[in-house]
Order: structure tokens, then sequence, then C-alpha cells
């Protein structure tokens, strides 16, 4: 299966992710080959199978809704890239 | 003592033969020796010579255990407090973690050394460690060729001898392919075994770490360590810790070996099939039987693999906004703008195309066609597995179809790259515990047994390796240049 270079500039979009305009015939290219390779598993008839999720399908762990860390916002803010009063600083979004 | 293991160098420091503390220098040393090799991209020598100290006065205390003393090196995805923690990316380049993984943790606690973090393919896609920001790692046994990936740092820093050993972490074979291809024992733990808590997360149903060592019995002292339950992994199995080094003496006598004939098939290299049985000849003389076993569906692994490890990638990497921490873009225009070009600057053309894949096999309209297809593969592929180990107690094949390729050889077609893993990569799918052990050499490059075994069965397999170990030396090889 092969894709357009648009679907690859939409898929981007979806991810925010940028991608160089020079690349995105690569882009193009190698992700058709990597499609093609997951249509091998086209051949297999899966309708009667239950899908996997976990190995040992396993069930997600829940916990008892209690307080059990501490307050770290200052720790953590000390490696953002800009805050300003214990805020995260971002481009305005709204005028 | 660079050339010892961590049970003979447990030994020479009980004895007071030499101190943690000199034991520390000498493998610095050979650090600042071997930097050509690139398989550290952080050396904390100064954080290392003050646990060495701890490590001692612990000794002198009277509280020292297998590990207190040992110098090991971290592949840099684990979360390591006051150091950076890059994940081979620029992304993190600039990260100093505010919190230590579980496993550091659990290596601070024994007393052990760590002497740096190790180079890794970026975010642990790869196969090479040619995707990693800071650059290739030589293979200590051919300078020329790729140490293998993810955990190539971790890999050659082993059979370099530059420390006693490593950690590393397996999502499609990252373990035990650069175990492999550097003639290093490496193990994969069951899915579930070892906390991934503050490590780094590529594809959070794959993803486990393990030991990377000199021989079975150290990955078996280092496992004892690293394993158990963890409240703060949501997917931390509950289960007893079993004394790996106990069941080492296990005798081989009456082990039925299972042999995949999907795994003996045209794709893999002559030599390596040679050699491969010849060691299998030897698991014989020791009294295991041999049975050759089918798994039909082994030959989807790569597809639903490729699948399922970028769609969890694409959602596990959108934490990377250049909002929090990480790298942010300068002088973004808008908030799409300070997303889009953050993550464009600061992620590798690989692990583009892998956010690129999942991205599109999650999107509206291909989601049953790509994810929910894999995952029934998975199924299927597990199913084979299950049915296979209770015929037999163990599964052994080939680690990588080839030994150590060129750097560059491969890095042109992503496809030829992926299937590099062809052989381990269905081990992640089903969950289950695996090891490479060195079995032989083709052109003086190193060759990997693997052996598979049911779930929590790592004391049987680390057995296994270690008994093979007893009779054979190829894990007691080193690299021209290294000794």
């Amino acid at each position: 299966m092969s894709l357009t270079a648009d679907t690859v500039k939409k898929i981007a979009h979806l991810a925010r992710l940028g991608i160089d305009t020079r690349d995105i015939d690569d882009y193009t290219q190698d992700l058709s080959g990597i499609l093609d390779l997951m249509t091998q598993m086209n051949a297999l008839d899966t309708d009667a199978v239950t899908p996997m999720a976990h190995p040992m399908d396993q069930v997600q762990r829940l916990r008892a809704d209690t307080v059990t860390e501490s307050d770290q916002r200052r720790v953590f803010q000390a490696i953002a890239p800009q805050v300003e009063a214990g805020l995260y600083l971002v481009p305005k979004v709204i005028e | 003592m660079h050339n010892c293991t961590i049970a003979e160098l447990a030994s020479s420091l009980r004895t007071g033969e030499f101190s943690s503390v000199e034991l520390t220098q000498a493998y610095l040393k050979r650090i600042e020796q071997h930097q050509a090799l690139n398989s550290l991209i952080t050396v904390t020598a100064d954080q290392a010579l003050m646990q060495a100290q701890a490590a001692d006065d612990m000794r002198a205390a009277g509280q020292a255990g297998l590990l207190t003393g040992i110098p090991v090196i971290h592949k840099d995805i684990f979360c390591t407090k006051g150091v950076k923690t890059s994940c081979g990316s620029k992304m993190l380049d600039n990260f100093i973690a505010p919190y230590n993984a579980t496993v550091i943790e659990k290596f601070h606690a024994a007393g052990a050394v760590t002497l740096g973090k190790s180079n890794m393919d970026e975010f642990a896609m790869g196969s090479s460690n040619e995707t990693s920001y800071y650059g290739p790692v030589q293979n200590p046994w051919h300078t020329a060729a790729v140490p293998g990936g993810s955990s190539g740092g971790s890999a050659a820093a082993v059979a370099a001898r530059l420390c006693a050993a490593a950690t590393g972490t397996d999502t499609g074979g990252s373990i035990r392919q650069p175990a492999a291809l550097c003639g290093i024992t490496g193990l994969k733990p069951t899915y579930g075994r070892v906390s991934r808590y503050g490590m780094i997360a590529y594809a959070s149903s794959l993803d486990q770490g393990g030991p990377m060592t000199r021989s079975a019995e150290d990955a078996a002292i280092m496992l004892q360590t690293m394993a158990g339950f963890d409240d703060k992994d949501s997917t931390s199995v509950e289960q007893p810790v079993p004394d790996y080094l106990a069941e080492l003496n296990k005798p081989l006598d009456g082990l039925k070996i299972g042999l995949p004939e999907e795994f003996f098939g045209t794709g893999l290299n002559s030599d390596i099939a040679q050699a491969l049985d010849a060691a299998i000849d030897q698991f014989q003389k020791l009294g295991a039987q041999v049975k050759s076993v089918s798994m039909p569906h082994l030959q989807y692994a790569i597809p639903a693999y490729y699948v399922i490890a970028p769609a969890e990638c694409s959602a596990n990497l959108s934490r990377f906004d250049g909002v929090r921490f990480g790298y942010r873009c300068e002088n973004p225009a808008d908030l799409t703008d300070l997303y889009t070009r953050s993550r464009g600057e600061a992620f590798g053309k690989e692990v583009k195309r892998r956010i690129l894949i999942g991205t599109y096999a999650l999107s509206a309209g291909y989601y049953d066609a790509y994810y929910l297809k894999a995952q029934k593969v998975r199924r299927l592929i597990t199913e084979d597995f299950k049915a296979a180990l209770t015929e037999v107690d163990v599964l052994m094949g080939p680690v990588s179809p080839s030994t150590a390729f060129g750097q560059g050889e491969k890095t042109g077609d992503p496809i030829q790259m992926y299937l590099s893993d062809i052989y381990t990569i269905a081990v992640n799918l089903a969950g289950l515990p695996a090891l490479s052990i060195p079995a032989g050499f083709v052109d003086g490059k190193p060759v990997g047994l693997q052996i598979i075994g049911d779930y929590f069965a790592e004391g049987r397999l680390l057995s296994s390796a270690h008994q093979y170990q007893q009779v054979t030396d190829w894990h007691l090889q080193t690299p021209e240049g290294f000794d």
C-alpha cells in the first residue's frame, strides 16, 4: 500500500511533528514500505481471535484513592523551559 | 581486576585484595582510555568515587552484599536523580532527572557504584546504536562494526571491560541482540518482572529492563537486585523473586529443548547455524534432550510489532511537547508552532518515522485494520509459544540473523534494519523471558545463542546458560586491545 505526500503531511500535523519539506518524499517512501510489511498480516484469518493488549492478559491494578505523593512542583519546574510564578509559560492561546 | 566477573570481584572486595575506590578508579581510567568506543553519554566520576567510598564504609560496617562496591553502567534510559538522562535524544539533552528509576534505587540500596550512563539508540528505537544523538558506538570486537542496539553502549562497555556489568532495556531485542553482537550475556526478563518506573517509555506493553553481563552467574546476581514488585509500576507483577543464584547449579539432565523450525530456515547465515548446532550438541552432551517444534505464526511477528510498538511510541512520546521539560524551539509563533517545531527539531529521523507510523495506525478509519489486527496476531504468536512450552522446557535458536554488521550498512533502509530483530521480537510480543549467551565466533565476530523460557522461568534460563558456561569458554574471550 502506498501513501501520498499529502497523507504524510496530514499525519505529521496530527502528531504535531515538524518534518523538513525536503524529507517528505523519503518519509513517504519509507512509510509505504513499512505499511507493505504490515499488510502481510492480512494473510491470517483472525475473525475469531480476541485481541491481546498486554502480555499475560493482565488486568490493570487499582490502588486505594489516597494521597501518596508530596508536592514537588518546585523540583519539576526547575527543569522547565519557561516558568513564572509557579506556572508553565507558553505562547498566548487566547487573544 | 577489570577482567573479573562480579562474583570474582565481590570475593576480592570481601578479602580486602582491593577496595571499591581502587576498583572504581581502575574502571574510570579504562573508560578514559577507550573513549573512542563512544559507549558512554555521561561519566559520573565524582559521584562514582563517593559511592565507592560509601560502599567501602558499608563493607567495614559488615553490611555488604554481592553488588556492594561493584561498578556498573546504566543505560541512559533510566532516570537518575541529578544526572543527565538523555535517552539518546536531543530532546532530553538538557534533562536532569528529578527522581530515580526504581532500578536505580535498587542498585543504590545494594551499594553498587554507577560509573555513568551508556549510549543508546534514540528513545531505544534502533538495532545498531546509530540513531543516537550522541553518535554511533563502536563494537570492541571490530571497531568498524555496530555493537547492535538499542542497548549498544551497555553491550560495548561490558565487552570492553569498562564496567563489571550494565543494565539495558529490551522492547524488541534491545538487550539480546547487542549482547549477541558484542559477545556478552544479556537477559530480557518476563514482562512485569523488573519495574518500569522511571524507565523512559517507548512501547509500554513490550519494554522490560534487564542485566547485561560477562556471565550467566553475573546476570543472576544483577537480576536478584533488579527484580521484584513495585507499586509505582501498574504493570509490575506481584510474584515472589526466587533465589536465582541457588538455582544456578541445577543440572541440565533431562532438560527438554525445543528447536523452532521457523528459527532455522533459509534466512539464517549458514556459519551462524553451524555455531548454534555445535552449542546445542554441547547441551545434549550435558544431558538435555532436543526436539523440533513448530510455531507457524512467528513469521508475522515483525509486521505485528511494527504496528504495536510505533502505536504505543506515538502515544508515549506525545509527552515531549516543549512545555514542561526537554527541548523547546526558539521564538515559537503560537502553541502549535511550539509543539511542532520543538518536536521536529529535537527528534531524529527514526523516531519521527515511528511516530508517523504509529499515528497513522491509530488514526480514524485505520485502527481496526492495523492496531486491532496486530493485537490479534499478537495473541496467535503467544499461543504458539504457550503450546511449544507445554512440550519442552526451553526453546533455543539464533539471536540475530548475522554477526555485527558494518557502521552505515543498513541505515539507508529501515526495513532491512527492522529485520535484524526477526528472532527476538516475538518474545516481547508474548512477554516471555529470554537470554542471549556467547556461543562461538564467525570471522572473529561473536555469535549469540538465544534461550527462551516460560513466564517467570528466568532461573531455568540462567541455570541452563550457567551449566553451558561451565564447560565452554566463549564468554571468557576478550576483544583484542581490551584485555
